[in-house]
């Protein structure tokens, strides 16, 4: 079980998820890397050079 | 024989998991990870034990610099270091589609904003300002008229950085609501959409619609001329239907498609992978 470092809910990582994938917390919507099997950390905020 | 594929990413988007999940369902194949904001480069005395790199990285400066840095230790990537910097800077790849006369709405090219106004009001109202460099219909600029074109080219000047004052001009192409993104993996244009939207810019990451667009023979051929005149690989082209015929917009150069694989009932990473194993198959 990880924490949301934005609103604190418990955040079920699913199975599968790759380490560095993306992922939103049900409760208040924030986007989150996920960092370990238990652990999460604010997605980064798009940058100037971001795309395709 | 097991080939290690390098998977060079920051985050993991839907993209790069279904091309992890895609790799490996595949036999004799070695994933080695390479997040970009981990990576460090000793030059000429480290190493990488992986047959091809796969860039899969959101930002383009450093999968840029880090495809050249690859390249220079002979190792093959996909794409190339030559696609993404052609790919990457939209002046250079207008140039590339001219030197290729693969068709394309009007381009000049300013380094003030006197000369970029003069050239805007030859061109006539409307045009499109942006920055050379940029995605997802970021910083774009639609110029209805003089007044709009005075003050963003101030406001490009002033508050941009440098390369913002490299002034992009492009006519604007009246798209009727809808252009089209093509998919072109290797020698083959494997599926396109049409990307609908209110919003004159269309892009998917800015709400457009995606639905099935028929890959039509005059479709294939610009699109894999397009993919030829910037130097080839795994690329998305975009490209508007005018009366004269399609014209190439922009190439992207690692080009998402999660909205793209139902719509077209395309396994796009499958063919992805299918390609990136051949190219490590084959000679340096």
């Amino acid at each position: 079980m990880a924490e949301c470092p934005t609103c604190g809910a418990n955040i079920t990582i699913p199975e599968g998820t790759e380490t560095n994938q993306i992922i939103t917390c049900p409760d208040c919507g924030s986007e989150l890397e996920v960092t370990g099997p238990d652990a999460v950390k604010p997605a980064p905020q798009e940058e100037e050079d971001w795309g395709e | 024989m097991t080939i290690k594929i390098g998977f060079l990413h920051s985050v993991i988007r839907v993209e790069e998991k279904l091309l992890l999940d895609e790799l490996r369902k595949r036999k004799d194949v070695e994933i080695v990870m390479l997040d970009d904001r981990k990576l460090a480069f000793n030059l000429g005395k480290n190493g990488f034990d992986v047959d091809v790199i796969i860039e899969r990285s959101i930002n383009h400066s450093r999968a840029l610099h880090a495809l050249r840095l690859f390249e220079s230790i002979g190792i093959k990537c996909i794409n190339r270091y030559a696609v993404a910097n052609i790919c990457g800077d939209k002046l250079l790849t207008s140039t590339a589609l001219m030197e290729h006369k693969v068709p394309q709405p009007e381009v000049r090219v300013a380094f003030t904003e006197e000369s970029a106004l003069q050239q805007i009001e030859e061109m006539g109202y409307p045009v499109v300002l942006k920055p050379a460099t940029g995605s997802w219909g970021r910083l774009i600029s639609k110029v209805n008229d003089r007044e709009s074109a005075e003050s963003l080219l101030e406001h490009k000047r002033i508050l941009g950085s440098y390369h913002h004052s490299i002034f992009y001009i492009q006519k604007y192409v009246e798209k009727k609501g809808r252009d089209i993104r093509s998919f072109v993996v290797g020698d083959k244009c494997i599926a396109a959409i049409y990307r609908t939207s209110e919003h004159w810019i269309t892009n998917t990451a800015r709400g457009g619609k995606a639905t099935n667009c028929p890959v039509t023979p005059e479709l294939a051929q610009i699109s894999l001329a397009a993919a030829k005149a910037v130097g080839g690989g795994i690329v998305a082209i975009d490209l508007f239907e005018t009366d004269k015929g399609l014209l190439v917009n922009e190439v992207n150069y690692t080009m998402e498609f999660r909205n793209s694989i139902d719509t077209t009932g395309v396994n796009i990473p499958e063919k992805i992978v299918d390609y990136v194993l051949k190219v490590a198959g084959e000679k340096k």
